[in-house]
């Protein structure tokens, strides 16, 4: 299957990679997989404790092309958000930005967990309660059921 | 000067060598006769050019030409043989031994005449691809009717023990059966010295077209004798009716013929060349070749790059530089390969693999080429891996802290 040429600019030239200082105060460090580790994904952010606006954000990730392309592209949108307005995200604007196939959803699933948990890393770090919990329908949500293998 | 894109794939396929092409031409239009056309000249000329390429054939694998049934390709050739040999011999029994590494033609034929009421015994293998003979000669029973197991593994290249496993087979009275698709024309493959009573191949992985390859039946000692699954006029001594693809086998022949008159050169060649690139993209940490790297194919390398995902990785370089990957990404299939699982690898180490199969027009630049793109890639993705930074920091892959949802 061929990808969108977004998918391929930014495998080729990752935006935002990298690492902050998981021990500041003003970073936040969502790490999360999937099982058998077979996708991995780091998001970091570091917030301006003033307003809670996120000034820089870094990834790591272990997976396909698709699943590169589509956490750099998550960082540049987390970029200047408050982290209330980051905590919105929803996969599916990921799935469009990149035009990514059934097969890649759960990809954006997981970015999605990985920026939330981020941000409450940021909020506990700072002695804010946790984002509201998901139902819990949601929260045990399962990856491989958003794969469709056509 | 370097061409792009570089074929690194001829494990899959090989192109057609232009000899091959240039000797098949002519019977497209000019010698066009039907080679069962007993009766007049253009029937006569087709039959001899089936006749040559039937000799070409067989002596590429120590065969005599009557023992060679022309067929679509190799995956005919395995259903013809399985199913062919399991209906002949049912007096005899319903037991079949195989791999778990075997290419899908058997793996596939194989549950397929499981629901038919055949027994299959499908042999685990080592790290290193190949089969405990205690456990085959184990596995016989006073029901076995055949051993199938590959000459050759298409996805690791490793070389099983054939002569050995024949061994046993004809110490017990049971017939030997070899995909040979991947070895023959690469190495020595001979049918007697080997022990095989039955091997299947085809000419597009020897620089032949697409669409055909035959079966070797054994006539003497002992003579084979396989059910027709496919009924018609009685061609290939009643074993594989059908018009005969004269331009195909006659292009087969030549392939089988240049394949036997250059292996030997065109083998070292290549094990050079393999060497080269394998011996460099090992000086990358965490990196390792799947299956034995003694009994393999001169021209093949299956290597793990751990901490890249096989798919990201050809990614980086799918646009110059064609290879395969055991990752499940490359695939309609959820599972990474289960050659390489069958190796006793984990589902991390499968994804991350890449196959490099080199071919008789692969060129050392081409080596050169494909070493920094590969090693440029792996280092590139590596940066971005967390998992990478894991390692380099020392942390143990259970001890790390994931994030609670």
């Amino acid at each position: 299957m061929a990808y969108a040429e977004r998918v391929l600019d930014y495998y080729d030239n990752p935006r935002n990679v990298g690492t902050l200082d998981k021990s500041s105060t003003r970073v936040g460090t969502g790490l999360v997989h999937v099982p058998e580790y077979l996708e991995v994904v780091r998001i970091q952010i570091e917030v301006s404790p003033a307003r809670h606006v996120i000034m820089d954000a870094r990834f790591k990730t272990f997976g396909c092309g698709a699943a590169i392309a589509a956490t750099s592209i998550t960082t540049e949108w987390l970029k200047g958000k408050t982290i209330d307005e980051a905590a919105q995200l929803d996969h599916m604007e990921i799935v469009e930005a990149l035009n990514l196939p059934p097969a890649k959803i759960h990809i954006t699933i997981l970015i999605e967990d990985a920026v939330k948990a981020a941000i409450n890393d940021y909020r506990h770090k700072n002695g804010m309660e946790p984002l509201k919990a998901e139902t819990e329908e949601e929260s045990e949500r399962d990856y491989e059921l958003e794969e469709e293998h056509n | 000067m370097l061409k792009l894109p570089i074929y690194l794939d001829n494990n899959a396929t090989t192109p057609c060598d232009p000899r091959v092409v240039e000797a098949m031409l002519p019977y497209f239009s000019e010698t066009f006769g039907n080679a069962a056309s007993r009766n007049h000249s253009f029937g006569w000329a087709a039959e001899a050019a089936v006749d040559l390429a039937r000799e070409q054939v067989a002596a590429l694998i120590g065969a005599d030409p009557k023992e060679i049934i022309f067929t679509s390709g190799a995956t005919e050739a395995d259903n013809l043989a399985l199913k062919g040999v399991f209906e002949m011999y049912a007096d005899k029994g319903n037991h079949i031994i195989t791999t778990e590494i075997e290419h899908k033609a058997v793996l596939d034929t194989c549950k397929h005449l499981e629901k038919q009421g055949a027994e299959i015994t499908y042999l685990k293998v080592n790290n290193e691809g190949l089969p405990d003979l205690k456990e085959l000669e184990a596995a016989i029973t006073a029901k076995t009717i055949l051993v199938s197991i590959m000459y050759a593994n298409n996805e690791i290249g490793v070389i099983s023990p054939i002569k050995e496993i024949s061994a046993i087979a004809k110490k017990h009275g049971v017939l030997m059966m070899s995909d040979i698709s991947q070895a023959a024309g690469k190495v020595p493959v001979d049918v007697n010295r080997d022990g095989i009573d039955l091997a299947a191949f085809s000419a597009h992985k020897l620089y032949g077209p697409k669409g055909v390859g035959a079966l070797y039946v054994r006539r003497k000692s002992p003579r084979v004798k396989v059910t027709a699954q496919m009924d018609g006029g009685g061609h290939e001594r009643g074993m594989r009716s059908g018009t005969l693809n004269v331009p195909g086998i006659v292009a087969f022949g030549k392939a089988c013929e240049l394949c036997q008159q250059e292996m030997e050169t065109e083998g070292k060649r290549l094990a050079i060349l393999r060497d080269k690139l394998e011996n460099a993209l090992l000086q990358l940490e965490q990196t390792f070749v799947n299956g034995s790297k003694t009994n393999r194919l001169p021209h093949a390398s299956n290597i793990s790059f751990r901490y890249v995902e096989g798919e990201a990785l050809m990614m980086g370089f799918n646009k110059n530089l064609a290879l395969s990957s055991g990752s499940a990404c490359t695939s309609a299939s959820p599972e990474p390969s289960y050659v390489l699982k069958g190796l006793g690898l984990g589902d991390d180490l499968a994804h991350s693999s890449i196959r490099f199969g080199l071919g008789r027009f692969t060129t050392e630049e081409e080596i050169d080429y494909a070493i920094q793109a590969v090693t440029e890639t792996v280092n590139k993705l590596r940066e971005i891996s967390p998992l990478w930074e894991m390692f380099k920091e020392g942390a143990d892959m259970n001890t790390i802290e994931w994030s609670r949802l």
